[in-house]
């Protein structure tokens, strides 16, 4: 607990860097978000760029960006376009590539994009409120002077950090390598919310236990006990998940890669922020209450 | 030991409903069984196989926009519905198995969203969805007419038809299909009057806008009976048939989102995500067994056992596996653990504070129930929203999760204390109470 300040550094370390390409760079946002169509075509022979333009351009197609995966993958995106629009565009590459398959074709319009923004914002912010109002609850028989949703407020501190934290990282990864953020990161967003929780609630359930006990400590010396003697298990759940994730992340197949990611990057730094993070942030809180008292 | 045998009956249950379609053992061939109840009179019949997403077995994904502005706010909802039911109509004409088709409301405004797995022909599946089926009577304006912009409107329409059947022509040998249409009292009358105004003269029959058939009128017609010829086949004059009965759509509909995805795609997806999700279960396995001994390989049972479980639920619940859903389940494999984790650390803690080990596993049972609990409900909590929060694959993700963490509560908890208590032998529940208070 003495060395607090250095475990909020790190966290800074961490997130700062993140923050920084959220703010110059903002986050690459797919289709679902932005609308657009995407386009993901596997052809036999390569396909050349400078014709591919033209015969998009021929059907009033703007292609926004392209990548191409091994195997002759191609993935365009474009504005939203329809299914006639595709179909003359597919029949006209089949022109200049042979074994022309799609493979997957997306199209969203721009209100579609704009409710799931709305949503996803909400979706977040409603599970932060549901869990400060959970633990309060839960954790409403502790003693006084300490008020238990302050309890239910630190967690949520925690967890917004992971959400800064993954947000941040994927704000770079999505500069640096194109990553771009779906709904399916929202999905894991909200998944390392529920999980980041998971960890602080075995800390505070401990403190929770040992207040009563231990009468003759401060309060910092209790959730300075209570973090050690829970030390292992946290580590151990979170290592559990870990390895899964790990799994998945090796095997798994390319289109969850980095939603795999998202969440792996979250389990941990939701382990890191329920022991350093939450815990101090209770004692700094409490403590400064209580003196006032 | 009563308990031991309900926990077997589980398990062989689980095995059943999880065992492949067709089991051969020294020759000789065992079938999984299909579920089919009917219990107080409704019917529960399940084939067993797991139900796929769109984005494992390939499908299209479509979100329709209705333009609901012509018609009154209270009448709105019902022509949505109605619009819903002729899109079913015209789905079940494309032969697509297990489409499903929702309405919802955003605001003001109304949608349709249209799952069809596995069709192969996307063209033609929104050509039949996205039709109007108007059917339309004009006359030529000049005498001979090469467009549609050649005939002029007479006020009959596709509204006025009371029926549309397949009948079959009395005039030649063999009788070839024709459509038979009877008229309202109202399209009668106009019928009348066309036929009337135009002996001698071409009526032409439009359906969206195609000329269908333009015959000759020889005489007034004032039966309102009509009768189009001119197609070949029976199927034609069938599909036809259904889409003049089913009606123009009530309102008119644009396509807002739309997700193809290939069965390749799919294929490659399931595969990679076992292999992964076999090898994460395989290490969790391992890890319990390393950190926590004879207790960890009772874990390993209760793990083995809540896999099966899980997966016996979505065969029954049905829940449609996604991507993600699957993801969320190999990641629910590493969280299904995490009870038995804390619940194992209690108990080493009680050992190391001096209880003996039959009372400690009891005590680690009780008092790291307060941790299980609230972690788990926050877990819960974020699936719940995940659930409003997300549709489609989504929404699977959401509800695998949900199942494998009240799953894991039951197998981590009521199994896994079962088993340890078949190990180390049962506390009598009067020395366990002494317990909690000293």
């Amino acid at each position: 607990m003495k060395l607090k300040w250095l475990y909020f550094a790190i966290s800074l370390i961490i997130v700062l860097p993140g923050l920084y390409f959220l703010i110059r760079y903002g986050l690459k946002l797919s289709i679902d978000f932005t609308g657009g169509a995407l386009l993901e075509i596997r052809s036999q022979s390569k396909l050349d760029d400078q014709k591919v333009n033209s015969i998009a351009a021929g059907q009033n197609i703007e292609i926004v960006s392209r990548a191409s995966l091994e195997n002759n993958t191609y993935i365009f995106r474009t504005k939203p376009i329809t299914q006639e629009q595709n179909e003359k565009f597919k029949t006209e590459l089949k022109n200049i590539g042979e074994g022309i398959t799609e493979k997957r074709f997306e199209s969203v319009g721009p209100v579609i994009g704009a409710e799931l923004t709305q949503k996803a914002f909400m979706a977040v912010l409603v599970a932060s409120v549901f869990i400060v109002c959970y633990i309060a609850w839960s954790f409403r028989s502790i003693p006084k002077p300490y008020a238990s949703w302050k309890f239910g407020m630190s967690a949520v501190i925690a967890l917004l950090h992971d959400v800064l934290v993954v947000v941040g990282l994927f704000a770079m990864f999505g500069h640096l390598y194109g990553v771009e953020i779906d709904s399916l990161f929202i999905t894991a967003l909200l998944t390392i919310i529920g999980f980041s929780v998971h960890d602080t609630i075995v800390v505070f359930d401990r403190v929770r236990e040992n207040l009563p006990k231990m009468t003759k400590n401060t309060f910092e010396e209790v959730v300075d006990f209570s973090l050690t003697e829970t030390m292992v298990r946290s580590l151990n759940t979170s290592l559990t998940v870990t390895l899964t994730l790990t799994a998945l992340l090796l095997f798994g197949g390319e289109s969850i890669h980095w939603f795999v990611m998202a969440l792996l990057i979250g389990i941990i730094s939701g382990t890191y922020s329920s022991i350093f993070n939450a815990s101090p942030i209770l004692v700094l809180w409490e403590t400064k209450t209580s003196r006032r008292n | 030991m009563r308990n031991q045998i309900i926990i077997i009956g589980l398990l062989l249950f689980c095995l059943l409903i999880n065992m492949p379609p067709v089991l051969t053992i020294a020759g000789h061939n065992f079938y999984r069984p299909n579920i089919n109840l009917n219990f107080l009179g409704i019917p529960f019949t399940r084939d067993l196989n797991f139900r796929l997403g769109l984005d494992l077995q390939g499908g299209t994904h479509l979100v329709y926009l209705a333009d609901t502005s012509k018609i009154d706010d209270a009448n709105k909802a019902q022509a949505v519905t109605s619009t819903k039911n002729n899109i079913e109509k015209r789905i079940n004409l494309l032969g697509v198995s297990e489409a499903l088709i929702q309405t919802s409301q955003v605001g003001n405004e109304y949608r349709l969203i249209v799952e069809l797995p596995g069709v192969k022909d996307v063209n033609q599946a929104l050509q039949t969805i996205g039709q109007t089926a108007q059917l339309d009577f004009k006359i030529p304006k000049v005498a001979t007419p090469s467009s549609v912009a050649d005939f002029e409107s007479t006020g009959l329409s596709g509204q006025d038809l009371a029926l549309a059947q397949v009948q079959f022509d009395q005039n030649k040998v063999g009788g070839a299909p024709v459509i038979g249409l009877e008229f309202s009292s109202v399209g009668a009358k106009k019928f009348a009057q066309i036929t009337k105004d135009n002996i001698g003269k071409p009526v032409a029959i439009f359906l969206d806008d195609r000329l269908l058939t333009a015959p000759v009128v020889e005489n007034e017609i004032t039966d309102g009976k009509a009768i189009i010829t001119g197609k070949s086949t029976l199927e034609e004059v069938k599909n036809l048939v259904v889409q003049l009965n089913a009606g123009a759509l009530p309102v008119s509909i644009k396509v807002i989102e739309q997700r193809s995805i290939g069965a390749t795609l799919g294929n490659e997806s399931i595969v990679k995500s076992l292999f992964a999700g076999l090898v994460g279960f395989v290490v969790v396995l391992i890890f319990m067994w390393v950190n926590y001994g004879v207790k960890g390989l009772l874990a390993d049972i209760a793990l083995i056992i809540y896999v099966l479980l899980s997966l016996s639920l979505i065969k029954l619940i049905p829940i449609t596996l996604t991507l993600a859903g699957i993801a969320g389940f190999i990641l629910s494999v590493g969280m299904a653990v995490d009870a038995n984790i804390l619940i194992f650390e209690r108990i080493k803690e009680e050992l190391r504070w001096g209880r003996p080990m039959r009372a400690a596993v009891e005590l680690g049972f009780l008092r790291a129930w307060t941790s299980v609990r609230d972690s788990n409900a926050s877990s819960l909590i974020t699936a719940m929203i995940l659930f409003w929060f997300g549709s489609g694959s989504v929404r699977g993700f959401a509800l695998t999760l949900t199942v494998g963490i009240l799953v894991s509560l039951f197998t981590s908890i009521t199994i896994t204390r079962n088993l340890v208590r078949a190990v180390y032998g049962r506390t009598p529940s009067i020395r366990l109470r002494e317990g909690v208070r000293g």
